[in-house]
């Protein structure tokens, strides 16, 4: 499992880059993760993040986009202007998750 | 004992930017669960920041007609695909019986509802505001005198084939 220092903090990360393991993350980390992918975090991602952690921690399985807007309470095109192209990918990388697996 | 590898980060490739890669649709079923995989494509697809166009055409139509979209149905008639128990098949001949539409529709709604997918209508809702684009062709519509008002609000048009080709140059193209 390749291991990476980012900014301090020692991760396990995947081959594409996602963090392994869910306790490793914290908010500094999150803040390193989205200048790496070019995402300056307000308030609103933020909102987002917060919640995309504590559902995988409830469910173990990363939301995906439909699931932030019917249960997070953050619209899909919301989603779309925070995290651009790829928000589903961005914002589980961003939360140090694993990429949704859900279709939906 | 794991072995860990020190690497430098990696960064996942979310290739921002413009891509070039287009996906067009064309949904010509009106059948509940073959409207199905041309919405999940394309959601998939404008999750990975794919421009995607849908292209309803034939009984495609229904899935954009607001009178029709919330009530699509469902028959085993002609799928002998329908597996009620182990691998066995419906018979073809329960297909025409009366109820078995209603039957069929309400069971293949409740395994879609199960899998936290939506409706027809709400997941086009959707697509669009993850900025798919909807298109209805002109050849259906005239044939069965659907006009733009039928329409959900979101179809950007009722477009001929010519137009379509035009649209979708370099796209890759799906037929459902």
């Amino acid at each position: 499992m390749p291991v990476t220092t980012l900014d301090g903090h020692t991760v396990h990360i995947d081959d594409e880059g996602f963090l392994t393991d869910y306790d490793e993350w914290d908010e500094d980390l999150a803040k390193v993760l989205a200048a790496n992918i070019g995402i300056d975090l307000g308030e609103e991602h933020w909102k987002v993040i917060r919640f995309l952690r504590s559902d995988y921690k409830e469910r173990g399985e990363t939301a995906t986009t439909r699931r932030v807007q019917t249960v997070g309470g953050v619209p899909v095109k919301e989603q779309f202007t925070l995290f651009p192209n790829k928000p589903g990918k961005k914002m589980a990388y961003i939360a140090g998750l694993p990429k949704p697996r859900g279709c939906v | 004992m794991t072995t860990t590898q020190e690497r430098t980060a990696i960064v996942p490739a979310f290739d921002d930017g413009p891509t070039d890669r287009t996906i067009a649709i064309i949904c010509s079923k009106g059948n509940l669960d073959m409207a199905y995989p041309g919405l999940i494509i394309a959601n998939s697809a404008l999750g990975e920041g794919v421009e995607t166009h849908l292209f309803f055409t034939f009984w495609g139509l229904d899935m954009i007609v607001k009178s029709r979209m919330r009530d699509l149905q469902f028959s085993p008639l002609g799928n002998t695909a329908m597996h009620p128990i182990g691998d066995a098949h419906l018979p073809q001949t329960l297909a025409p019986l009366p109820g078995m539409t209603a039957m069929a529709t309400r069971m293949l709604k409740k395994q879609i509802a199960e899998l936290d997918v939506p409706e027809v209508p709400e997941f086009l809702d959707q697509i669009v505001a993850a900025g798919g684009h909807l298109w209805a062709c002109r050849m259906s519509a005239d044939m069965m005198k659907v006009t733009a008002g039928d329409l959900r609000d979101d179809v950007e048009g009722i477009i001929s084939a010519a137009d379509f080709i035009e649209l979708t140059g370099g796209a890759q193209l799906l037929f459902i």
